[in-house]
Order: C-alpha cells, then structure tokens, then sequence
C-alpha cells in the first residue's frame, strides 16, 4: 500500500460509499482509537509519525493539536481547511470528490485526539462535486453512528456541518476561514492568541488541511514508522503532488514524499510538449519562489524546497515554458494577489496594486529602467514582518525569484521597448 | 420582504451556528438562491432579520466575489483566470465568448441570459483552461466547443 490516500480512487470518479469504504477497512482507525486510545495517546502518534500540514505552510500537526488546552470546556472545535484556492493547485479536490468518507475518517480522529466536540468542513464554493459529496457523506456517517452522540458507544460526541464558502482566497488563511465562519469579513486576526486557545467562537480550534487529515486514519491503522518508511527521505508520508503548464500528460499523483522535482516534470508529467522549453517553476503554488534548470535534483520536500530557496508550498507545480512571456506570467500572478488582498493592512492593499501595474507597463514596452528598483523595493517591504499575514508575502516570492533567475527578460522588455 | 421560504432556510442556519449573526453569510446565500441577486431592499430586509445594520452586513455582502449585489443574468459563467489556465490559454476562450455573447467580464447580455465573470484559480489546472457555468465545470476547453456549450443553458 505505497498511495494509502488515492488506492481506491477510481477512474470514473465514482466516490467510494460508506460500505465500499467499511469493506475496504474503513473507519476501523475509529473503532480502534475511540475504544482503545486515550486522546492524548493519538496525538502522541501523530506526533511521532513526522506528518507536516499538506496546506503548505508544513508546519507538525502533531505538535499542533498538543496547543488545545485538554481541560478546556466544550465547545471545541475541529476544521478541515477544503478552500482550496492556491493558484495552480488542485489536489484535495481529488480527495473531496473521490474518497469523502476517508476524510470524515480523519476528522473523527483530530476531534477525538483534541476532544472537539464540533466539526466542520469550510468548502470553496467552486467544488460543487465535492460539496455534494460530502453531504452524502456526512448523512451516510451519521446514520451508521460515526457521528452524532454517543459514537459506536464510546461516549464521544462529534458533530460536524459543512459550510460552503463565497469566494475569496483569503478564507483560506485559517484566522480567516474563523472569522468567515462566524459570518464576518474574511479578515486575519492577530496571533497569539493562536486558534488552538481562542478560535472559533473564541473556543479552541484546530484547522487542518484536508491532505493532512486523510492522513490520519492511515497512521492510526499502521503506525508511525509506517507512516515514516513511506517516504524516500526526511519528511515523512506521501505527498499528492501535481504539474499543469505546458507538458505532455499534466495530472496529479500521490508519490513517496521526496521525489525529485525532475522526476515528476520528465517522468509523471511526461516532459515538455513539442516545441517547449522548461525555463522553471514554481514548485508549490503561485505563492512560492521560482526554482529553475539547475534545481530540478532539488528533491520535493519540505527541508530541500526550502534549502533551494523556494518552498514546498503546496507541492502542485506550475511550469513555465520558454513560449509563455515571464513578465505576463508573473503580472497574472499579482493580479491574482492584488484583487484578493482583504485589504486590512496598508503595504498589502496598497502595494500590490501598485506592482501590478509596473509589471503591466513593463509588459506593454512602456517600462523604465527604474522600474526594476520599484519592483525590489516592494519585495522587500511587502515581505515578511510587514505586512499582517502571509498572503503579500507570499506574492513576493514568485516576483523575487523572477527579477532573479529572469531579470534579462524584464530588461529586454524596458530596453527595448517592445511588449511581450 | 423575505418569504415565509426564505426565513425558514435562514433559521435552519441559524440553528447550526452558537451566534444568530455568525449565519449572515447563509443568509445572503439563500436570498441570492432565490432571487439571483442581492439588491439593496433584500439587504436591508436580511440586515433586520439578522439583527445587523444595512451598512454591517454590506461590509459582508460586498467582501465576497460571489455575493452578487448587483443584477446578473440567468446563467453565470465564471471564467477561470489563474496562472494555469493563463498559461493554456484562457484569454482566447474569453474572447471567444465575448464575441459571440457580446459582453466583457462583469457584463450581462441583453437577453438577461449570461453574466460573465473573471474567477480565481478553480482548482482543475491540469485540465486547463477551464470554466464554470452555474453548477457545470468545463475543462480542456477549446474555442470550437464553446458554441455548443452555450447551447445547453436558455
């Protein structure tokens, strides 16, 4: 069992039900932690087994959940993050629409190693097979008393709800997504207090991306050196990474957490397509730096992404071909960071617009040599520490890595003054 | 005025969150399910029956891309204008579109039948470019499908 989250993805996208799941030895991770486990034993587990949040940001999901504070009163509360919205990323889609009970799985077992008592699953509004799915689903779990009260006669109680969102890139960011779920303005809040004090409701609340939580129930099952042995390197588990851009077969895949980003562009992607040169990509979403040629060894984890300058992110590449302009490649990016800045702090809402529209004059053969300075003066003071959240940041690191692998193509735009 | 139908799907909710407001959100959801649009009398009506200001719940209604405060068409096509579908060329089935529908993004044709909109990312990008109409994802799109596509919804 080397794709313990997709084995029973089927290519006709019928989702598994709940007694294709339960013979397929679903929910028995439930059975043994509610019956077996003391809470804290599976948080332990997860602690041990190396897993890191699949939502891009890597940080332990153990080490996480050990924050909610145990003796806290109900209610608590327990989140899959399924606004899915990074640009260029598509895996927990195939998650949601294929194998809905293995995530209602994961989400048991968070709840129950934190003791929430409520669940919910925010879905971005565009995943409207997935939306269904989940319904089905969650109705399936609680007529089979997986949900509800008094699950399989343990004691433990779990509800759980799914909250279709309205657009927004924002809600993704986890303060956000609480403050979306309380019916407010996607805005992030300040930390501390983190979410695991004071989140939801200012109760204690975990958010996990759904890549994280399908985790769960396999670790449970199997073990942590399991879990470990399934990667070929440091960062454990598998990863579901994907390439879109112009090469041969774009796709998705779940592979052992450390193949090399060569491996999945010239292998699983099956390369280039005719005519195309790779010139780099982004390795995890559009909000990660650019790794070019020389890094394609570069294994796709955590701690090599990160030693190459870029980050994980995600782990579904967007490929930059040696057709596609990269001053309009990294322009559509900012747009893209510009309309959904929430507009809470200054250098965000003012500064991304204002790259936006260097990067279009540049684009259209009317840039200035000076132009470039503006550009870096701006990855600089929308970076880390000055803004509220991560999302200017991280709209800072395509164009940073641009202006550094590809300054010629900026220059030769504002030099000789032709349009890309 | 909402409907006794309207009220009734807010209060179900309402039911489902600790904070009568926490459910405003819904509460927009429902009226625009119904009404296709929030305009600002369904506002103000929500706004009463949230127990929320007008100006309070806009501040909501208008951060949101997909809560519609103005009027749109019957069927509304969101065209995904990520870096993938960039990549792939989403700027050619826009223009298709636009010429054929004869309206740009954010604009509703003059049947009343489509608004067309710009969407981020939708999160099917190895089979760029893609759009939705309504509940229907389109993926691996190509100009020379477009007019049958557009046949389907009236």
């Amino acid at each position: 069992m080397n794709k313990p989250l997709t084995q029973h993805v089927r290519p006709d996208g019928r989702p598994l039900t709940l007694q294709e799941y339960e013979k397929a030895g679903g929910y028995a991770a439930v059975r043994k932690a509610l019956k077996d486990m003391a809470p804290q034993a599976v948080t332990t587990l997860v602690k041990e087994s190396n897993l890191r949040g699949r939502g891009g940001a890597g940080f332990l999901t153990g080490m996480k959940w050990s924050f909610v504070p145990m003796n806290a009163p109900k209610p608590k509360y327990l989140i899959a993050n399924a606004d899915e919205m990074e640009p260029g990323t598509f895996k927990d889609r195939i998650l949601l629409e294929n194998t809905p009970h293995q995530l209602i799985e994961g989400m048991i077992l968070a709840a129950f190693a934190i003791q929430a008592d409520n669940a919910y699953v925010f879905l971005r509004w565009a995943y409207k097979q997935a939306a269904k799915v989940i319904t089905t689903a969650i109705e399936e779990a609680y007529a089979a008393g997986y949900l509800g009260k008094n699950i399989l006669g343990t004691g433990f109680d779990l509800d759980m709800h799914l909250h279709t969102g309205v657009g927004r890139y924002m809600c993704g960011e986890e303060t956000a997504l609480l403050n979306s779920l309380e019916g407010k303005r996607a805005t992030p809040r300040a930390k501390p207090p983190f979410p695991q004090i004071s989140g939801l409701f200012g109760k204690p609340t975990i958010v996990n991306n759904v890549e994280t939580l399908c985790c769960i129930p396999h670790i449970v099952n199997n073990g942590a050196e399991w879990f470990k042995d399934l990667s070929r390197g440091s960062d454990a588990g598998t990863k579901i990474y994907g390439v879109s851009g112009n090469v041969k077969r774009p796709g998705a895949w779940e592979l052992p957490m450390n193949v090399t980003m060569r491996e999945l562009v010239e292998e699983h992607a099956g390369g280039m397509r005719d005519g195309y040169r790779f010139r780099g990509a982004l390795p995890g979403g559009a909000s990660t730096d650019f790794l070019v040629e020389e890094h394609l060894d570069v294994k796709m984890d955590y701690t090599s992404v990160a030693a190459a300058g870029s980050r994980l992110g995600t782990g579904t590449m967007i490929v930059l071909d040696d057709q596609t302009s990269v001053v309009g490649f990294v322009k559509n990016l900012e747009h893209f960071f510009a309309q959904e800045s929430c507009g809470f702090c200054t250098p965000c809402r003012e500064g991304l617009p204002w790259v936006e529209k260097i990067l279009h004059t540049i684009e259209r053969g009317e840039g200035k040599p000076e132009d470039l300075k503006l550009l870096e003066f701006h990855t600089k003071y929308l970076g880390p520490g000055n803004t509220f959240c991560a999302l200017a940041p991280g709209a800072m690191e395509p164009l940073q890595s641009a202006l550094k692998y590809f300054r010629k193509d900026f220059e030769m735009l504002i030099h000789h003054k032709i349009s890309a | 005025m909402l409907t006794l139908e309207e009220k009734q799907e807010i209060e179900r909710a309402i039911h489902q969150v600790p904070l009568r407001k926490a459910a405003c959100i819904e509460a927009l959801k429902v009226v625009q399910e119904h009404r296709r649009w929030v305009s600002d009398e369904s506002l103000k009506d929500v706004a009463a029956f949230m127990d929320m200001s007008p100006a309070e719940l806009d501040s909501v209604a208008t951060f949101y891309n997909l809560i519609f405060r103005r009027p749109v068409g019957r069927h509304i096509i969101l065209v995904c204008d990520s870096i993938s579908c960039w990549v792939m060329g989403y700027e050619k089935i826009q223009a298709h579109l636009s010429q054929k529908l004869n309206i740009g993004f954010g604009e509703t044709t003059l049947d009343g039948r489509y608004t067309m909109l710009p969407n981020p990312c939708l999160g099917t990008c190895d089979h760029a470019p893609a759009f939705m109409i309504d509940h229907d994802l389109y993926r691996d799109v190509t100009t020379d499908q477009l007019d049958a596509i557009l046949e389907k919804y009236t």
